[in-house]
């Protein structure tokens, strides 16, 4: 309960001080954030959007994690994280997508560039929405979880061969790779704390997220069986 | 009654083949299926043609629009020697017959027969119908056709025993399917356009190496995972 | 017979979708020993047939068919016949051809196998180069029989055999059911059985759900 109430608290804080704090050019007080040049003001979403785009790929992981659990221990409590860590990776995925789309727009003029980064977004995007409509296709429990788990594992082994393809895609397809401001914004201290903060705090909304979600399942399929068996 | 006191021994092999040949003739038999297939593509690329019409598209597009025809002409066939089995109930008597692994490599082993012929035939009136659409260097062309129809022969094999089990079968094939052969279509798209660019064939080195590791990651970890899908 | 086969059933248990089948099955059958399974419709006899069979993995317990230390899976299988309603033949193909499809699946050399008797003993040798698909379900439950019988399993399995079948049908399959005896082990799941004491074991599934 009182862990609850301070990750509230934690996370509203850093919410203020995220789109509080001034942004001056050059920062004299020990809460100034300095002025990304191009972004400006816009700069504050990397508070919320790497946190979004880092959980996605949480979520993913633990899917697969407790995925291959439950392939081994037949336990249906492993296949309710799953499908937990599923659930929330694909929407925290959806918000990653949009902050990011809202960023490029800022940043570039343009929503959506296809990009390295917005491309895996993208196909995390569709890797969760085939997860969900494969879960939805299948109608016996055990089935489920296992074919569920299975497609986890594929999609898991064929994702990381989009490292090493997105550098030859994109140099061939877009010759002129369309440098950000991204990778070069220089944070001062406060603004590095403000982020690991926002990091910190999102994944533990997660982290709660997940278990009440989990704690749900449990208990509507404790209600489905009346004998407990 | 009286069996001849023979070679009993049992054979893995023989298993794989059989699951094959069970396949194969069953194809031949009512050959419904090859000739669905074979004018699916002939309609896919005629609608292609006739989309271009006299216009002549950039040789990128076309050579991303010969894969997406090939995706497509996977999807309505690799599915079927999985989905046949559960359909007709007969996929409990292949589990009463022989080990999932033999089940895994004979399907497999139809579905890579199946889609040489079939990206033969597509290739062969892309190149003839689809002005505009030129190779310069064969060689890179021809190893990527390989490597890539493995490649979706690996992929749609395991993807095909998945949906099988699952109640929307056709339109969750490519659902399913899309996001994990997508990094197998970049390459080899990549590698097309190489081929109409007249690149030389080591500048292709990195395709090749990224369509062989793509197979055998794809294959290790279906025969890995196969058992899970195939067994209640 | 093959004496290291044996079917040990220990505390088995089959959960569907949160509803219990069965719980706590365990039996040791040897060679030379029935096994009658009964139960009302519903009571979960196929199921149980299926998990024995090695076609369905249960929720909890094991089955051990024995066959000694490091067997294939696929060698282990070659051991079992089954004669079930749900278990379906490729009906696109002859009898012979199942039958010769069915050994090489099953790894074996069908050259090796001597079709034709065991065609006769069914009473399908006339019509063996038909599609099973022109089959009436009496010769179709027939033709089930000898692609259970080709390979001379040591454990038979029949779920409902006299379905479909008229009196001769019924005389052969108790002549099979007499013979498995001496092969190995028979395990009949139905609950149209006159002779219910000639059975070794009896598993009653009615019973195991009231517990």
């Amino acid at each position: 309960m009182a862990l609850r109430i301070l990750l509230g608290l934690w996370l509203a804080v850093v919410i203020v001080l995220g789109l509080g704090l001034p942004m001056v050019a050059e920062p004299q007080h020990w809460y100034d954030l300095p002025i990304v040049p191009g972004l400006e003001e816009k700069a504050r979403i990397i508070f919320f959007h790497v946190p979004t785009a880092w959980l996605s790929v949480v979520g993913f992981v633990a899917a697969l994690v407790y995925g291959i659990r439950y392939l081994r221990s037949r336990s249906i409590e492993d296949d309710s994280r799953s499908a937990a860590s599923a659930g929330l990776g694909f929407l925290f995925c959806l918000l990653a997508t949009v902050t990011g789309a809202i960023w490029a727009k800022s940043s570039w003029g343009t929503y959506w560039n296809w990009d390295p980064r917005e491309t895996s977004i993208f196909v995390l995007l569709l890797i969760y929405g085939a997860y969900f409509a494969l879960r939805s296709a299948v109608e016996v429990e055990e089935k489920r979880a296992s074919l569920a788990a299975v497609y986890a594992v594929i999609a898991g082994v064929t994702m990381p061969f989009f490292v090493f393809i997105m550098p030859r895609v994109i140099a061939s397809l877009h010759p002129e790779p369309i440098l950000n401001a991204q990778g070069k914004i220089h944070m001062n201290t406060a603004m590095l704390l403000v982020f690991l903060a926002s990091l910190a705090g999102f994944t533990g909304l997660y982290y709660w997220m997940w278990k009440v979600y989990v704690k749900v399942e449990q208990l509507r399929r404790r209600i489905q069986q009346p004998t407990g068996g | 009654m009286t069996t001849l006191r023979a070679d009993r021994r049992f054979s893995w092999l023989r298993s794989v083949i059989a699951v094959y040949a069970k396949d194969w003739h069953s194809e031949l038999r009512t050959r419904y299926a090859i000739s669905a297939l074979l004018m699916f593509v002939v309609t896919t690329i005629a609608i292609i043609m006739f989309s271009l019409g006299s216009e002549d598209a950039p040789p990128e597009v076309l050579s991303g629009m010969l894969w997406v025809v090939v995706f497509f002409g996977a999807m309505s066939g690799l599915a079927r020697t999985f989905v046949m089995e559960e359909e007709r109930g007969t996929s409990m008597t292949l589990q009463l017959l022989t080990g999932p692994s033999a089940v895994y490599f004979g399907k497999l082993l139809f579905n890579l027969v199946l889609v040489f012929g079939l990206n033969s035939v597509t290739v062969v009136l892309y190149l003839l119908l689809i002005n505009g659409f030129v190779v310069k260097t064969v060689s890179i062309f021809l190893v990527t056709l390989i490597l890539g129809s493995i490649g979706f022969a690996a992929a749609a094999t395991i993807i095909a025993a998945i949906i099988a089990r699952a109640s929307t079968k056709g339109t969750l094939y490519p659902v399913l399917s899309f996001p994990i052969l997508l990094p197998l279509l970049l390459t080899v798209i990549n590698a097309t356009r190489m081929a109409g660019e007249g690149a030389a064939f080591s500048e292709a080195y990195g395709e090749f190496q990224l369509l062989i590791s793509y197979i055998v990651v794809v294959i290790a970890a279906s025969t890995v995972v196969f058992d899970y899908v195939w067994k209640d | 017979m093959n004496e290291s086969v044996h079917i040990k059933a220990s505390g088995l248990k089959k959960v569907f979708n949160g509803r219990t089948i069965f719980s706590d099955i365990s039996f040791l059958l040897t060679p030379g020993q029935t096994l009658l399974v009964t139960g009302r419709n519903g009571s979960g006899k196929s199921t149980l047939v299926k998990i024995l069979c090695g076609l369905l993995t249960p929720t909890a317990g094991s089955v051990d068919r024995g066959g000694g230390p490091r067997r294939s899976e696929a060698a282990l299988l070659a051991e079992i016949g089954l004669v079930a309603p749900y278990l379906q033949m490729y009906d696109e193909f002859s009898a012979v051809e199942n039958m010769r499809s069915a050994l090489a699946m099953r790894g074996l050399k069908p050259a090796a196998y001597d079709i034709d008797v065991v065609l006769q003993r069914v009473g399908l040798y006339a019509r063996r180069a038909d599609d099973v698909r022109t089959y009436s379900s009496g010769m179709k439950q027939r033709m089930k029989f000898a692609f259970a019988l080709i390979h001379s399993p040591s454990i038979l399995f029949l779920d409902e055999p006299m379905a479909n079948l008229d009196s001769e049908g019924m005389e052969m399959v108790r002549g099979v059911m007499r013979e498995q005896r001496s092969k190995g082990m028979l395990v009949v799941a139905t609950n149209e059985v006159n002779d219910v004491d000639t059975f070794d074991q009896k598993v009653n599934l009615d019973d195991a759900a009231r517990r």
